[in-house]
């Protein structure tokens, strides 16, 4: 079997103002086609103005085993949200 | 293995708390195995149901209706990468998927397998078998799993213009000449029952189903869908002055439902086995597809290796 066409991720923009937001994935012998297939494939409804491609394996992902050491620690930091510091109704603008 | 236990428990509750389940996420063997059959065979149908679609492109009565079809077919080759991408998060390559679908061990949607004999069929296949794919489909948008939830609400949005385009078909041979009108109701003869079909067995003999609900990858079960698409078509039907095929198909007041026939279940089977009209002829094209591009495919990676090695030499 011959090999395979290395996997990209696709990225869009959907107008400027925006950011890019992952939309799929696809198969490309290199980031040109991927481009092109991209553009084929994601935006036949006017879906972007704006598309990243970038191979799968260059992304780094966290390991959800790991979620609890990560994510969990911001969990008791309620005084990194403006609503812990306690001020009197009447004044405004703050 | 009671931690295996453990896990299998702790995976259902998420389930159950409504929770997606993403694709580094552990999950039961038996979950993903289900998922590849079950996403794989959804991206089959979408790429061999380019072919009795296509068999029509160039045949198209009108420029309207072949840029329409066009379109459609463009859109069945999307969504049938968008699938298998979603069945590739799951550890299988897109090869094996490829080689599994051409040696018969992956099934595809048995519908595909009926040849398309008139221009009306493309008309009944927009209403009679998109219509059945989008309630299936609308189901799936709400699946436990992530990358398959995200496929299906990319291919809800663009799928509901192909049933319209099939009913507006339907719906200027319906009021076109006697001969006109005649096609389409032999078109509606021929496809309304493998349409029932596409929903698979009666609960009773869908060994996977429970398990499926308990899973959230099915939330309703097989007679659950196929009801909700009478109930959704058989009006349809009437509105375009054509009758469907079961003499016993009436509205039924106190379930609120309408009443139909029985299947034809060993027509079902034989299909299913690879016995239906066209099933030889469809696995042929794909597999004529795939080797006829094979030195595409090795070119383009040669052409990608050159490239890469000039653009590395450049920079030197």
């Amino acid at each position: 079997m011959s090999s395979e066409w290395p996997l990209f991720e696709v990225f869009i923009r959907s107008k400027n103002g925006l950011e890019h937001r992952h939309v799929g994935s696809l198969h490309a012998a290199d980031d040109t086609m991927a481009l092109e297939n991209a553009r084929d494939v994601y935006t036949r409804r006017q879906e972007g103005v704006s598309i990243w491609v970038v191979e799968s394996r260059h992304i780094k992902a966290s390991n959800p085993e790991a979620a609890g050491e990560l994510f969990e620690p911001a969990m008791d930091k309620i005084y990194r949200h403006p609503t812990f510091y306690e001020l009197p109704i009447e004044l405004k603008h703050i | 293995m009671s931690k295996e236990v453990n896990l299998e428990e702790q995976f259902q509750a998420r389930i159950d708390a409504g929770e997606r389940i993403e694709p580094k996420d552990w999950m039961p063997e038996k979950y993903r195995k289900t998922h590849i059959r079950q996403i794989s065979q959804h991206a089959h149908s979408e790429i061999v149901g380019m072919l009795p679609e296509g068999n029509w492109i160039t045949r198209a009565p009108s420029l309207r209706r072949k840029v329409g079809l066009l379109a459609k077919v463009q859109d069945e080759a999307g969504h049938g990468l968008y699938l298998y991408s979603a069945a590739e998060t799951l550890g299988i390559s897109r090869d094996e998927l490829e080689v599994q679908l051409l040696t018969g061990k992956a099934k595809y949607s048995s519908i595909f397998n009926y040849p398309t004999l008139s221009w009306a069929d493309i008309g009944a296949i927009g209403w009679l078998v998109d219509g059945a794919a989008i309630i299936n489909q609308v189901m799936l948008t709400r699946t436990s799993y992530g990358p398959y939830a995200r496929a299906m609400v990319r291919i809800c949005k663009e799928e509901s213009f192909h049933q319209r385009q099939g009913y507006e078909i339907m719906l200027g041979l319906a009021k076109g000449t006697p001969e006109q009108k005649e096609m389409a109701q032999d078109a509606l003869n021929r496809f309304w029952w493998p349409s029932l079909m596409m929903f698979g067995p009666r609960d009773h003999e869908s060994p996977n189903t429970a398990q499926s609900v308990r899973w959230k990858i099915k939330r309703k079960t097989n007679d659950e869908l196929r009801q909700q698409f009478i109930d959704i078509t058989a009006p349809q039907a009437d509105y375009l002055g054509l009758t469907i095929p079961d003499p016993d198909l009436k509205w039924n007041e106190e379930r609120g439902h309408y009443d139909f026939g029985e299947i034809n279940w060993d027509e079902f089977w034989q299909v299913v086995k690879g016995n239906g009209p066209c099933n030889r002829e469809r696995i042929e094209a794909r597999t004529k597809a795939r080797e006829d591009g094979a030195w595409v495919r090795e070119a383009a990676l040669q052409y990608a290796a050159k490239k890469a090695t000039r653009n590395q030499s450049k920079a030197v």
